[in-house]
């Protein structure tokens, strides 16, 4: 049976399972609501290693290594891996896999590409092209903030507005039957601009393209937001969760009961003076591995729609005077 | 009693740089561009030397004291060797500060580790 579902939807004639999943996150993470969710809070934020992109390339490899263990699967049985950072040349994902010697699918998301990488990672399961795969994804304060604002040395004032960059790694082992959740269904996500340049208030840039991937499920599936307990965007923050939730209404789909955001769920903004929420591949890839799969493992919650969001600006694109793209991707989980 | 005015007045100066940095969205860059122009005309008014006259160090200090400098530099350069004046003068005022900056910033590379913000 054909496994296309709509305009831009994949139903999965026999869905991929996820196995199990592990996070690393640094200390302010771990100093947080979730903090004691995750598997392991790193003190030192550099993990052993003397840069910050080494440090998420050691993060990386940490958490790849913990998520088959705990999974007990080997290195060897592990066909692919789709992993992503918010590195230039994603050289974070590149150093850090390089000794599990897994053929690498390297994926640019920004902070989509958790999204991403369950999505494609359950596509090679579900058409037979590997028994085992990994998705990650993993962001880190100090390269973050090189990469796209200016170096922590450099010790400038972050605006109010601004998010804050999860130091974190998230790593899913997806496989044919087994662990504790499956993937019946994704929906991919096209570039949404709405000509917004504020790179200040990311959540404003990203809704756009959250709310046209949901409605788009919503479209191909004939469902709403009852579907689901919970409705899981990556880092909206709390003004781009409004804009969303206005977005849909007009649409004709009212989500604000279940809609939730690992970018407001993951720091404390009062006591830890995170401004805007957090941010980065690894706030939706370690929220997912540590809260969300707790709730789906003890049946809490049945079935989730998580919608990883992300900005596909650069600095170039940025003082080129270019407008901030978004792009969002929906993986349905539910447990089993 | 000078060390009085020297603190208040360059605290006043760095107070009103705050609020445009917390109030509005220009980037930190163009705000410390916007004070060096800004040094540079009050200088070339008149203005701005009676200023550091009075406030000593919370004048001279800032950034709008870095442009009365590079100001002073450029006149006293076109004065003395005309036209050639206006590229010789900036550098050879502002000298101290630049060199000052790169030197005491490259010792504090060495000494001290990047850190994470908190």
């Amino acid at each position: 049976m054909s496994q296309i579902q709509g305009k831009q939807s994949i139903k999965f004639n026999e869905s991929p399972h996820i196995i199990e999943g592990a996070s690393i996150v640094g200390s302010k993470e771990g100093e947080g609501p979730l903090g004691k969710l995750f598997d392991f809070v790193s003190e030192d934020p550099l993990f052993g290693g003397k840069t910050w992109e080494d440090a998420e390339s050691l993060m990386q490899k940490q958490t790849a290594s913990l998520v088959m263990k705990k999974a007990g699967i080997n290195k060897m049985d592990i066909r692919y891996i789709f992993a992503g950072d918010l590195l230039g040349q994603l050289i974070a994902t590149s150093f850090g896999i390089v000794d599990l010697e897994i053929p690498l699918f390297g994926l640019y998301g920004a902070c989509s590409t958790m999204g991403e990488a369950l999505s494609l990672g359950a596509m090679t399961i579900a058409g037979d092209y590997a028994d085992y795969v990994m998705a990650m994804a993993s962001s880190h304060l100090g390269g973050a903030e090189k990469t796209f604002r200016f170096p922590l040395e450099y010790g400038n004032q972050r605006p109010l507005s601004a998010t804050w960059t999860v130091t974190g790694c998230g790593a899913v082992i997806l496989g044919k039957q087994g662990g504790f959740a499956r993937i019946p269904a994704i929906t991919t996500g096209k570039i949404v601009d709405y000509g917004l340049k504020d790179s200040l208030n990311m959540g404003a840039c990203m809704a756009p393209a959250a709310a046209e991937v949901i409605y788009q499920h919503f479209m191909d599936f004939g469902v709403d937001g009852r579907a689901y307990d919970k409705i899981i965007t990556g880092d909206l923050g709390k003004i781009g969760q409004k804009i969303l939730i206005d977005l849909l209404k007009e649409k004709g789909f009212d989500i604000s009961s279940q809609h939730m955001d690992c970018g407001i769920e993951i720091f404390d903004s009062e006591k830890q003076d995170t401004h805007a929420g957090g941010s980065g591949c690894g706030c939706s890839a370690t929220t997912l591995c540590s809260h969300i799969f707790k709730q789906l493992k003890k049946k809490a919650w049945n079935k989730i729609l998580f919608i990883p969001t992300g900005a596909l600006l650069s600095t170039v694109s940025y003082n080129e005077g270019q407008s901030v793209p978004g792009i969002a991707h929906c993986v349905v989980i539910e447990s089993c | 009693m000078e060390y009085l005015k020297a603190f208040l007045i360059g605290g006043a100066i760095c107070a009103v740089v705050q609020i445009f940095m917390d109030k509005t969205k220009l980037m930190p860059g163009r705000i410390m561009v916007g004070l060096v122009c800004i040094g540079v005309i009050l200088g070339a008014l008149g203005i701005y030397q009676p200023f550091i006259d009075y406030s000593g160090a919370g004048a001279s200090v800032p950034l709008l004291g870095f442009g009365n400098t590079l100001w002073k530099g450029v006149k006293e350069a076109l004065d003395t060797d005309g036209l050639l004046g206006l590229f010789k003068g900036g550098f050879t005022s502002s000298a101290v500060g630049i060199s000052g900056a790169l030197v005491f910033g490259y010792l504090a590379s060495l000494i001290f580790e990047p850190k994470m913000k908190s």
